[in-house]
């Protein structure tokens, strides 16, 4: 049977996410709680989670999560990293054995910082200068796979229910400031790790459930900017095009919220002249980059998370919010497992994001306005 | 006169008992084939003249009249086809090069009828459109790799002009002169109607019709005709014409006694005198003079309109379609060698050019690889014949289709393929104003409307059924399609797996 | 009232208008049958004026003041005070064809196989005039007050 990436797997699945905007940091243990809430969401063929904040020591380095199928892989991998990186400390990620995790590859993280020569004779910024260097290993390394590539935050996935995969990671050892959590109904047994979510590339972590009917239509659009899409899942074409658009493009969250779930035309036309030019100017350059199909996905970028549905809606997804705490989740209970007295519930509209940032000196509001409460 | 070969290619069977001399049928053809008979005080037929347009069929009010093909036929041979020995009689009776209109009609596998569509099943909820929104409108014209907006959410981008579709559907060029003033007239209310453009060919634009500006891409073609200051900036968007699927490499000729007052002045011409359109542009030898006319067309509007280029499907149409979109162009329209045309050369239109399907996912993959295509838009045409054709050639890559023939058709068109005759019997390809009457502009625009929509349903239909709502998520997305009975190179080309892959 | 007009600029010369007409007056208001079967068809009751490209058919205009009924001898030709509509009482029609002379539009036609006038009367037994239902380019139009352009 081919493996993920060689063939396309829609599948159905759990999410969850939590997030203290004053950036305290918090245990593993709160997240795997919620996903675990959502078991029936997933049929033990991935689970995984993204943790913000969790690397402290090594937050101006790359931390680099690494799958390998055998230690020529990893040696071939090693040979690279170490030619263009200053490689500050790399070991195997600590696992213990759980009943149900099986088949594990050599899981090794690496922290690291481009070579100041290399970066200048490449003329790319650090950051342009990692994706390479991913996209290097994932497609030119057979048996390696970097599935996390980001600073100060890490990925941790299995095939297995995420709470075995939480206990496999020692996730309750970790503290972070936000965590993303993922549980997958895959529609056949790949068996490979680096097919379960999240998907990251640098700080951007996607958890998402759906099946994007735009797949091919989004995924040419990221290959004429230079991305290329090993996996063939929905979820990695979905953190490319936040990735273009957030990092590459610089549009403001809202307005990348509005490319992949754009506005109805019939909307654009209620809207003021201004708004209306904006608008169909986005969806003119952006047509292809709208993810249609059904779907709900956090995005996690650093400073906080954007929680979206497609734009009419068609997979749950549900907020509440308690002082500082937001929480995203693809069911109310997984939200209430952790927090018994939530201030407000609210299902977001189809198409209209709950973004939490980080709060900063120039805080703004920037809940989902448009929301239906539970 | 010595004796023709020639026999029959139709027969017409009149059922006696129901004919009642009525003269309909008479009146009605064009080619003289019904005459009334005093002496036998009956309708008598020529079958000689017959083209097989059935209008005499539709118009004789008590159905006595059947057009069949004539039963005559040669000794059975496989490679000497009735085709094959008829054109050599006709040519050795005169001399001359066979002509033929419409499109390609030679037995050629038609890939779209190769490929099928996907649907959702479980994993995907399939959209019904008559509850959930479901959007089809398309922007035609260059597009910025990226937006710039300042703080306050104004854009910087400066937007290039764009051609905006309620449905990707486009009525393809046919010019005034090749099809009637009333056909033009239906086609552009039409355009209007739907919110989409036309195409006013070669031949100018009639001064009525200035009115249509917005729904109007004119064409500039070799022959240059009708081309002026107002005639550019009257239209939503310029097209220069390079080449047309069904006579790649081939100008054109309007015979002299064609272009009436009314078409030449619309054409710019001298009346009575032939209008030639060149082979090639005269000013357009290479890519470079292309660019020069792309913008000099983009300096004559400032900067307003649209400028694209058509060019027929032929063997390297991947690579020129590049140099094109390098040249500048806002889209770029293919017309595949099953496109239709008022006047060919046979050989030409029969043999010479490749499949849309082809040239469209060829020129899709070439521009993506190039990392251009989202800067141009693709049109395909060339015999685009339903709904489904659309959405496999958007899937393909296209961003809208041109249609043409199946225009015609809507508007009464029987494919008799008898359009460099002028004597049209439809009054779509004629210019006698006897026969031009017969098309009633506000019959015909309706008849155009109900296509185009009843069109855009089906494609709503199939688009739920994939689970897409906006067509925009279909373009290039070739997942959604599957081949049947075709080869792994046909399939490669076509960028497209097998049905159960 | 309404009246028939015609769009002279897509009549396309056809003359179906003047087979239903006949076929709308004759006894078994069927084509085939009213060709085939009826000795004697009926007269049309529309005129049909061609000068090629030129074409249309002409009909009575059922004028308010209609020369026709004042100068009918016997009180034939009557104006229907209701409707509107002008007719021709064939059983008191004696054919003197003073109607034909007067008409302005010569829409008037003289049956001469029962000597009486024939015009049009709108097909008043079956609510829409025949030649207007079978027009198939839609020249025909039964409207009030014209058609515009």
């Amino acid at each position: 049977m081919l493996k993920e990436g060689y063939v396309r797997i829609p599948s159905g699945c759990a999410i969850s996410g939590i997030i203290d905007r004053t950036g305290r940091l918090f245990s593993g243990q709160s997240i795997t709680d919620s996903i675990a809430t959502m078991h029936d969401r997933s049929n033990g063929l991935g689970g995984g989670f993204a943790a913000y904040g969790i690397y402290p020591d090594f937050k101006d380095y790359f931390a680099f999560h690494m799958f390998y199928d055998d230690l020529i892989a990893k040696q071939e991998t090693e040979n690279i990293l170490k030619a263009d990186y200053i490689v500050a400390l790399e070991e195997k990620i600590p696992t213990r054995k759980t009943a149900h995790i099986k088949n594990a590859p050599l899981i090794y993280r690496y922290f690291a910082i481009p070579k100041p020569e290399k970066l200048k004779l490449s003329e790319l910024d650090e950051n342009e200068f990692t994706i390479k260097f991913v996209f290097n290993i994932n497609s030119n390394i057979p048996g390696a796979y970097v599935f996390s590539s980001g600073k100060n935050m890490g990925v941790f996935k299995a095939v297995g229910y995420p709470e075995d995969v939480a206990n496999f990671y020692k996730l309750e050892s970790y503290k972070g400031y936000m965590w993303l959590a993922h549980g997958r109904f895959p529609t056949n047994t790949p068996g490979w790790w680096g097919g379960a979510h999240p998907f990251n590339l640098l700080n951007i972590s996607v958890v998402h459930n759906g099946e994007l009917s735009s797949y091919d239509t989004n995924r040419k659009y990221l290959e004429e900017f230079g991305y290329i899409c090993t996996l063939q899942t929905d979820t990695e074409v979905a953190a490319y095009i936040f990735d273009l658009l957030l990092r590459k493009h610089g549009l403001p969250i809202e307005l990348a919220c509005k490319v992949v779930a754009s506005p109805l035309w019939k909307q654009v036309e209620r809207m003021s002249p201004k708004e209306k030019f904006l608008y169909t100017n986005l969806k003119v350059i952006y047509g292809r980059a709208l993810l249609n199909g059904p779907f709900s996905m956090i995005i996690a970028y650093g400073d906080g998370f954007i929680a979206i549905n497609d734009r009419i809606k068609l997979r749950p997804l549900t907020a509440a919010k308690k002082g500082d705490m937001i929480y995203v989740a693809s069911e109310e209970s997984a939200i209430r497992q952790i927090c018994k007295n939530p201030e407000s519930v609210w299902i977001p509209r189809g198409g209209e994001p709950v973004i939490a940032e980080l709060i900063r000196d120039n805080e703004k509001e920037m809940y989902s306005t448009k929301e239906v409460t539970a | 006169m010595s004796l023709s070969y020639l026999t029959p290619e139709f027969k017409v069977l009149r059922d006696y008992d129901k004919c009642i001399n009525c003269k309909v049928c008479m009146r009605q053809c064009s080619f003289e084939v019904h005459s009334y008979d005093e002496d036998l005080d009956k309708m008598v037929s020529n079958d000689m003249n017959c083209v097989n347009c059935q209008r005499c069929v539709l118009l004789c009010p008590t159905q006595a009249l059947t057009i069949i093909k004539h039963p005559q036929t040669f000794k059975e041979h496989a490679n000497w086809t009735y085709d094959a020995i008829r054109d050599i009689y006709r040519q050795a009776e005169t001399g001359g090069v066979l002509l033929s209109s419409m499109g390609n009609d030679r037995p050629y596998p038609v890939y779209w009828d190769k490929m099928v569509i996907n649907a959702s099943q479980v994993t995907n909820p399939s959209i019904d459109p008559l509850r959930e929104p479901m959007e089809l409108r398309v922007y035609l014209g260059r597009k910025p790799d990226r937006i710039e907006i300042d703080e306050n959410l104004n854009v910087k981008t400066k937007m290039p002009p764009q051609l905006k579709l309620e449905t990707p559907i486009m009525f393809s060029a046919m010019s005034y002169g090749s099809i009637s003033y009333n056909a033009h007239a239906a086609l552009a209310r039409a355009a209007e109607e739907l919110g989409i453009l036309y195409n006013t060919g070669e031949g100018g634009l009639h001064k009525d019709f200035r009115k249509y500006g917005k729904n109007t891409i004119v064409q500039v073609a070799s022959g240059r005709f009708g081309v002026d200051r107002e005639y550019l900036n009257t239209a939503a968007a310029i097209e220069i014409k390079i080449g047309q699927g069904a006579k790649p490499g081939i100008g054109g000729h309007l015979p002299g006694e064609k272009v009436s007052e009314d078409i030449s002045a619309t054409r710019m011409i001298p009346s009575g005198s032939d209008a030639i359109s060149p082979a090639p542009h005269h000013d357009i030898y290479s890519i470079e003079d292309l660019a020069q006319l792309i913008y000099s067309l983009k300096e004559a509007t400032d900067y307003q309109k649209p400028v694209g280029v058509k060019i027929a499907a032929v063997n390297n149409v991947a690579a020129i379609a590049s140099g094109i979109a390098r040249a500048g162009a806002d889209y770029i329209a293919i017309d595949g060698f099953r496109g239709g045309t008022g006047a060919a050369p046979k050989r030409i239109r029969d043999n010479v050019g490749i499949p849309i399907e082809f040239a469209i996912a060829a020129v899709d993959a070439r521009l993506r690889s190039e990392g251009i295509r989202h800067t141009v838009s693709l049109v395909a045409a060339g015999s685009i014949r339903n709904s489904a054709d659309i959405v496999k050639a958007i899937a393909l890559g296209a961003d809208a289709v041109y249609i043409a023939t199946a225009a015609l058709i809507a508007l009464g068109c029987h494919m008799c393929q008898k359009c460099h005759t002028g004597k049209c019997n439809w009054g779509i390809a004629t210019q006698d104003p006897n026969l031009v009457k017969r098309l009633n502009p506000e019959i015909g625009y309706k008849r155009l409307v109900n296509l185009v929509q009843a069109w855009s349903h089906e494609i709503k239909e199939m688009l739920g059924g994939m689970g897409i709502n906006d067509i925009e998520s279909l373009k290039g997305n070739r997942l959604m399609l599957r081949g049947i009975g075709m080869t792994q190179k046909e399939l490669d080309i076509l960028g497209i797996l097998a049905a159960g892959e | 009232m309404k009246k028939v007009y015609v769009k002279e600029e897509v009549c396309v010369g056809c003359r179906l208008c003047e087979v239903y007409c006949i076929t709308s007056h004759s006894k078994y208001k069927d084509v085939l049958k009213a060709y085939k079967l009826e000795p004697q068809r009926p007269t049309p009751r529309i005129v049909i004026e061609e000068n090629r490209p030129v074409s249309f058919s002409l009909q009575c205009r059922h004028c308010d003041d209609a020369p026709c009924v004042k100068s009918c001898i016997t009180g034939a030709m009557r104006k229907d005070p209701l409707t509107g509509v002008v007719t021709c009482d064939t059983d008191k029609c004696v054919g003197c064809w003073t109607c034909v002379l007067v008409c302005e539009f010569g829409a008037i036609i003289r049956d001469v196989n029962n000597k009486v006038a024939s015009k049009c009367d709108l097909c008043a037994e079956a609510g829409e005039p025949a030649c207007v239902k079978n027009c198939p380019n839609e020249a025909l139009v039964y409207s009030e007050g014209g058609i515009s352009v």
